[in-house]
């Protein structure tokens, strides 16, 4: 089999000191940066290409594809969430958009930020606090009653259940996208060279692409129902 | 025969690891069965067909999380150590 060896870890390129820790820029950093990087460099363009549109000719190239990408996600947010879409478009859309270039990544030989479970608990974390957030709002104190609702004996397993909510959610998308990294580390450290020529292509069909826009819907959606169902009337 | 105590550590975490991993035939029951349903339900209406198919994705991958509890737990005893 050779000298090869398999790969799938975080590695770390330097280190610095802050507040007296010690800490490290990792894999994770440089990926992050080169996804966002992307994502800021796309949006630059098609805002110019849409601040330079005439409103009456009919939208070609680049402007037609900006406006099919902004369609869609906002018929997807409105056929979830009603009437309260409209606040909410702009942060779903947003997350959408950045898990899902984060999932693809893979494709394209970064190490994908959010197989790190650093960048996936805060996007579980930001939907725990726009859940409670926007439900204090809605029914002030009857968040808290709420928990009490159908026997007043269910009380801990209703707080356990709200607890698991963002627990959940990041631990979903970060052990789907991981186990696709140690499995894609796996293949290409031990098979031999040729096998990972052009073998392990259908392997990035499913891990990478398959797994990572289900995994991005599921989050979107999870969180829209979550959010709905404690704003809704 | 004498095993130190850290080779001990290593020796129980992998073990820990084989047994965490167990938890992966809950999603393969739940997501077979699941693959079973919509199939039948495209039989009896193959115009849903598409509808069909998105709902499973969608109830399939929320069924998959508890496989995936056990293989967070399996990586962390294998790589994370942290009883070393």
């Amino acid at each position: 089999m050779g000298d090869k060896e398999a790969d799938f870890m975080i590695h770390s390129f330097g280190e610095f000191e802050l507040f007296g820790q010690k800490l490290h820029i990792t894999t994770t950093h440089i990926s992050l940066i080169v996804v966002s990087a992307v994502i800021i460099i796309f949006a630059l363009i098609a805002r110019r290409c849409i601040n330079k549109a005439v409103i009456t000719d009919k939208p070609k190239g680049f402007q037609n594809v900006v406006e099919l990408i902004v369609n869609s996600l906002d018929g997807m947010v409105n056929s979830s969430m009603g009437k309260n879409g409209k606040r909410f478009r702009n942060y779903i859309s947003a997350v959408f958009i950045f898990i899902l270039i984060s999932n693809i990544s893979g494709l394209f030989g970064l190490r994908p930020p959010t197989a790190d479970y650093g960048v996936t608990l805060p996007l579980g974390l930001l939907t725990f606090i726009l859940i409670n957030y926007n439900g204090f709002k809605k029914q002030k104190f009857g968040l808290i009653t709420g928990l009490f609702k159908p026997f007043p004996l269910l009380f801990p397993i209703n707080l356990i259940g709200e607890i698991a909510t963002p627990l959940s959610l990041s631990l979903r998308l970060f052990g789907n996208i991981l186990s696709g990294t140690v499995l894609m580390g796996l293949i290409y450290g031990l098979l031999p060279t040729l096998v990972t020529m052009g073998m392990p292509a259908v392997l990035h069909i499913y891990f990478d692409i398959f797994s990572g826009c289900i995994q991005t819907y599921v989050f979107c959606m999870l969180t829209m129902v979550y959010i709905s169902d404690k704003i809704e009337d | 025969m004498n095993v130190s105590g850290t080779e001990f550590i290593y020796a129980m975490s992998a073990i820990g690891a084989g047994l965490a991993m167990i938890a992966g035939i809950g999603p393969g029951i739940g997501q077979g069965n699941a693959a079973g349903q919509a199939c039948a339900a495209v039989g009896r209406n193959p115009g849903a067909r598409s509808e069909i198919i998105s709902t499973m994705l969608l109830g399939q991958a929320v069924a998959e999380t508890t496989g995936l509890y056990g293989f967070a737990v399996a990586i962390i005893l294998m790589f994370v150590k942290p009883f070393s």
